[in-house]
């Protein structure tokens, strides 16, 4: 299998600044993965994050090097527009995002400025609305919603443009944490039933752990480790970076140093709870 | 020792608050929290969290009750006044920052309130440097990133030495590292005798650093508790709509061998070794 995305050497400086946002990034993410970016404030991760799409060359302007290939597209000689139906992007002040006054306009924005007939743009709302489990919040406007609904509808909207690759940009950043939860649950499983490619940027380690498949670690605007969540967690450089890494894998560790020895680091309560149980009756 | 006399920062009584004729946001809080306490609030989106942090300052008054601050009612003071006694960080720093330079924004309250320059720049700099913001101090706070002006908003507070600090969402948009410089602050503001009020949702930051905790649940306070005892409670968690955080959930699954309430890695990695031994 090819990549959906492969970037080879990839560096971005803002106009008028001298610091590289990101330098000599290398990455391939593959269809269907889910992938996790996380690092430090001022990492890079945003900045990456707006060359998925084409926003970095073709509107925030600066001097980009080396290539990235989006879905078999350069996104230098690609506009956005053509990007964009490729790449949903969720960002993570929703209050820059949402912009009609209800739900049901808010999803057909995107499909109107498509020219798409007006039967396909109905069917792709009520799918999208049904995916999300959002029919009763239709006719509302998005002021009205919670912030994990208005996360929701967000999604939906970029949904509804059937894009292969989902970009979220700290969306759980004003939920509470079992609307986070929620959420967290929702992308895992539609990417499995729309074989979405999703990349997601995150603090909060702990509650993403079991649900991705492969984690970047960004600092100064580089990579610094990418592989599956068990390796990368408990690679020890990982501390020097200073990211808050979840309590199970710190737990697993600590038993470690006592020579206690679970057969693989946990990633969620079930995992744990196994493995103790085995350790238990050792 | 010398012991402490504990008397009353903050007192509600019987608190009703409606923005209007909706339903109410705030239904009879009844409230005390001592000077001195360092304090977690918890609660879903929606429960009123925000609401109850404006009454501290006298933003708003209570449509029915009262709110005391060190024994005075909000009602009979100005929120100039209240805010001397009362500091808060709202939780979207855009909405209190507005001066040309960092510098200017933390210094603004020390001006108001009068006190001479040379102190001004004393506090000024000791508070930017706490902060990790000295860099940054002839820089606009509207060119700074999301978790910078955050913690520009903190230093404009802490600058004028408050004796109750109030953060509505400290943690939003900050790194792990900056977790643990706030974490920092709060215990140093704690050994300064400061009573400090945190609305956050993030559970393991309370876990670190809160001793009591208070769970906000549909307008009103459902326990105010030692935060062990109230973030190993499943029951209470599970009606606020809070998920307990990962150690004491992974503890509960163990329940006929592992102590009721373990909070923490080394506590957890401690039953263990206790129930092996045996």
């Amino acid at each position: 299998m090819s990549p959906i995305i492969e970037a080879l050497n990839l560096s971005f400086r803002y106009a008028g600044e001298e610091r590289w946002a990101i330098k000599s990034i290398n990455l391939k993410i593959y269809p269907g993965e889910l992938v996790l970016i996380t690092g430090p404030s001022g990492c890079g991760k945003t900045t990456l994050c707006r060359c998925f799409n084409g926003l970095i060359p073709h509107f925030y302007e600066g001097e980009l090097e080396g290539i990235l290939i989006v879905d078999g597209l350069s996104i230098v000689e690609n506009k956005t527009c053509k990007l964009a139906q490729r790449v949903g992007m969720v960002f993570q002040n929703l209050e820059n995002q949402l912009i009609m006054l209800s739900v049901e306009d808010e999803i057909a924005f995107g499909l109107e400025n498509l020219n798409l007939p007006r039967d396909t743009i109905k069917e792709r709302i009520n799918e999208v609305l049904s995916i999300l489990g959002i029919e009763h919040l239709r006719y509302k406007s998005p002021y009205e919603l919670s912030g994990g609904e208005q996360q929701k509808v967000a999604i939906a909207a970029c949904l509804a443009m059937k894009p292969k690759i989902l970009v979220l940009d700290e969306p759980t950043a004003h939920l509470d944490p079992l609307s986070s939860k929620v959420l967290f649950d929702i992308l895992s499983s539609i990417r499995k039933r729309l074989n979405l490619t999703i990349i997601l940027v995150e603090h909060r380690l702990d509650m993403v752990a079991s649900i991705v498949d492969k984690v970047i670690v960004m600092d100064k605007g580089q990579i610094i480790l990418q592989g599956g969540p068990r390796e990368v967690f408990t690679t020890p450089i990982i501390k020097a970076i200073g990211i808050g890494i979840p309590k199970l894998i710190l737990l697993y560790e600590d038993l470690l140093l006592n020579n206690l020895k679970l057969d693989f680091p946990p990633l969620n309560i079930n995992e744990a709870e196994l493995l103790l149980r085995k350790l238990l009756s050792r | 020792m010398v012991s402490k006399l504990i008397y009353p920062a903050i007192t509600f009584e019987d608190v009703w608050f409606s923005y209007s004729d909706l339903e109410p946001v705030l239904k009879g809080v009844n409230l005390c929290i001592n000077d001195g306490e360092v304090v977690a609030i918890l609660g879903e989106n929606g429960a009123g969290k925000t609401t109850f942090i404006k009454h501290l300052n006298g933003l708003l008054k209570p449509t029915q009750g009262n709110v005391y601050i060190y024994g005075e009612n909000t009602r009979s003071i100005s929120v100039a006044k209240l805010s001397r006694k009362v500091g808060v960080v709202f939780q979207n720093p855009d909405h209190q920052l507005f001066a040309e330079t960092v510098e200017d924004e933390v210094s603004f309250a020390l001006r108001n309130f009068n006190y001479p320059e040379h102190i001004i720049s004393l506090r000024v700099e000791k508070i930017l440097k706490m902060l990790d913001l000295w860099e940054y101090r002839k820089t606009s706070p509207f060119s700074l990133s999301g978790g910078e002006r955050k913690r520009v908003a903190i230093a404009s507070v802490l600058s004028y030495d408050p004796p109750i600090v109030v953060m509505d969402e400290p943690t939003v948009g900050q790194d792990y590292a900056q977790k643990q410089k706030l974490s920092e602050i709060i215990r140093l503001l704690q050994i300064q005798g400061k009573t400090i009020i945190v609305v956050t949702h993030d559970i393991e930051f309370v876990c670190e650093n809160f001793p009591k905790t208070i769970i906000l649940s549909r307008g009103n306070i459902i326990a105010y508790d030692f935060t062990r005892n109230i973030l190993t409670n499943f029951e209470l968690l599970l009606k606020a709509n809070l998920l307990p955080p990962q150690i004491p959930y992974l503890a509960s699954r163990f329940n006929s061998i592992v102590s009721k309430n373990v909070l923490y890695v080394w506590e957890m990695r401690n039953e263990l070794l206790r129930v092996m031994r045996k």
